[in-house]
């Protein structure tokens, strides 16, 4: 499989801050993959970096075979790349059709108006806000605004969808409605790159998972290997043996 | 389509009325009322393109019709050119002059945006105070000849008086174009949250520095009218800041956002304005009056006169936009 993403060696500081520290890895065609790591790791910072809201110190990124280094966003969801943000920004004033028209008239396809608002009513019945079109954004729910940042993004047609943490936040019936929603979004053939602290749900949608600690990737793999990984679990419970000495403990 | 929108046709329905009401019996002191609405619809109508779409406050709005006014009049009395071609040239010129100013200051946002543009209206003023073929702070005087192209000075100011209202005709179209398009959707974006548009795919940069220099085309067009029909233009009176504040408070009052509420706002208050101005007992106190207004607006109808409409009428939406 070829890979739609390539990230190699690429690092941001802020300031006195070193955000991230020469992380590379890469995605391809068609897979889920998952970044953990603690609060502050640099998680969010490596996806602004990726779809272009920050320009990287060192480093290359490279999206379906295009050297993307250092574009602007707007750029960059034309090529195909679109984003959901931690902090839903919805456009608040504005009703949900129209939200996602934006979505669709600036993404891949640079659609007109009219190809655009199709698109977006199509896009707003698959996650399941279809019959709440002529609504203002600013009226919906967290959840449902976690739904409309995914279908803005949507909307713009991307190979590669970048998802920050559009669980947090959610109850159990949300969280499963998601998961089934970001599996058919990959069986539609879209990549996707997704932040997670549910460990649950994302341990279970990834093909393979990076973890970051303090701007640094620790380790990378498939998810049951992540888990057992010791210096994994010493980052997020500060002992290697924890889990060990937990299912003794349990026995 | 825009002709399919019925708002188009209240927009030429408008316009019809402002031709018809003063033709009728030779009403010459209400054409002069109605120029200065007429003039205050356009103001409001292209300064809610930045505010009310955009979401950029543009404090020196009335740079575009004073500088407009002075490029216009200069190409009509002095090189002796054609009066609608002059304002034709004076807008295209002046939204070229917005367009290269806007790339460069609409990199800033919010209040600092607000600031700068005091500044372009106060350094546009001092250049045009010391520059010598515009007459510097005299400003340049219209010789009665001047009017003699279009018939006289009688027929000239009904002339002027039609072109005027063509003007707003066009401001209210052109904001109802906008609205209703996709460079117009982006602006809402931008208003709504900048950050969030540019990461949904819209280019901020060049789509604010547009509208910009596109709400400066058609006041400085009014203004080569209006001077024109004055007879007389100077830096105090072209670049008056008051004018651009008042703009705002039109705005605010009518409701931005919506193209009626711009035209609203322009309307009502310069016709409170002019009212009060002529009382003997409340001259100059229009401005009172002016802070007083905004202040319950902002309190109690934060979407301006059409705001409350379309709460009361909710369907009103469609057709009044």
């Amino acid at each position: 499989m070829s890979s739609i993403l390539e990230v190699r060696g690429v690092s941001k500081r802020f300031g006195g801050l070193l955000a991230v520290s020469d992380v590379s890895f890469s995605i391809s065609e068609g897979e889920i993959l998952g970044l953990i790591g603690p609060n502050g790791a640099g998680k969010t910072t490596l996806f602004n970096i990726v779809n272009g809201v920050y320009k990287a110190d060192q480093g290359t990124i490279s999206f379906a075979g295009k050297d993307i280094t250092g574009r602007a966003p707007d750029k960059v969801v034309h090529l195909g790349l679109a984003r959901t943000h931690q902090i839903v920004k919805p456009l608040n004033d504005l009703t949900l059709l129209d939200n996602v028209t934006v979505g669709a008239c600036f993404g891949r396809e640079y659609l007109d108006l009219k190809a655009a608002r199709a698109i977006a009513s199509e896009v707003l019945q698959r996650v399941g806000l279809g019959d709440r079109l002529n609504m203002m954004a600013r009226s919906l729910t967290i959840a449902g605004k976690k739904r409309l940042e995914v279908a803005r993004a949507l909307a713009a047609k991307p190979k590669l969808l970048l998802l920050d943490e559009v669980l947090a936040g959610l109850n159990p019936t949300e969280v499963a409605l998601m998961v089934e929603l970001i599996r058919k979004i990959r069986d539609g053939g879209v990549s996707v790159f997704m932040i997670e602290h549910l460990m649950q749900a994302i341990m279970s949608l990834s093909d393979r998972i990076v973890v970051l600690n303090l701007g640094r990737k620790l380790a990378e793999g498939r998810p049951d290997e992540v888990v057992h990984n010791p210096d994994v679990v010493e980052a997020y419970l500060g002992f290697p043996d924890i889990v060990d000495k937990l299912s003794r403990e349990q026995n | 389509m825009i002709l399919r929108r019925p708002f188009f046709w209240i927009i030429l329905f408008i316009a019809a009325l402002f031709i018809y009401a003063p033709l009728h019996g030779n009403n010459v002191p209400l054409r002069e009322d109605l120029i200065l609405v007429a003039i205050a619809v356009i103001l409001a109508s292209n300064l809610n393109l930045m505010i009310g779409y955009t979401g950029y406050v543009n404090f020196g709005h009335i740079v575009f019709y004073g500088l407009g006014g002075y490029m216009g009049l200069y190409l009509a009395t002095v090189r002796g050119w054609n009066l609608v071609l002059s304002a034709l040239v004076a807008g295209v010129a002046v939204s070229v002059c917005a367009l290269l100013f806007g790339l460069a200051i609409l990199r800033l946002r919010g209040a600092y945006f607000a600031l700068v543009t005091i500044g372009v209206l106060e350094a546009v003023q001092a250049f045009v105070s010391n520059f010598g073929p515009w007459g510097r702070s005299t400003g340049m005087y219209i010789s009665f000849d001047a009017y003699q192209p279009l018939g006289g000075a009688m027929r000239a100011l009904w002339i002027t008086y039609y072109l005027v209202i063509a003007a707003m005709a066009l401001s209210m179209i052109l904001s109802l174009a906008v609205k209703n398009s996709k460079f117009g959707l982006g602006l809402f974006a931008i208003r709504e949250d900048e950050d969030a548009a540019v990461v949904l795919g819209v280019n901020a940069t060049v789509y604010k520095a547009i509208i910009y220099s596109v709400s400066a085309f058609l006041p400085a067009v009014a203004g080569t009218f209006m001077f024109y029909k004055n007879g007389m233009i100077d830096p105090s009176i072209a670049f008056e800041f008051m004018l651009s504040l008042e703009g705002i408070v039109m705005l605010m009052l009518g409701g931005q956002g919506a193209v009626m509420g711009a035209a609203l706002g322009g309307g009502l208050y310069e016709t409170l304005r002019s009212r009060l101005l002529t009382s003997p007992t409340l001259s100059n106190f229009h401005l009172v009056i002016a802070g007083g207004l905004l202040l319950l607006v902002v309190l109690f109808a934060p979407g301006g006169l059409i705001g409350w409409f379309y709460r009361v009428i909710p369907r009103a939406r469609k057709v009044i936009e």
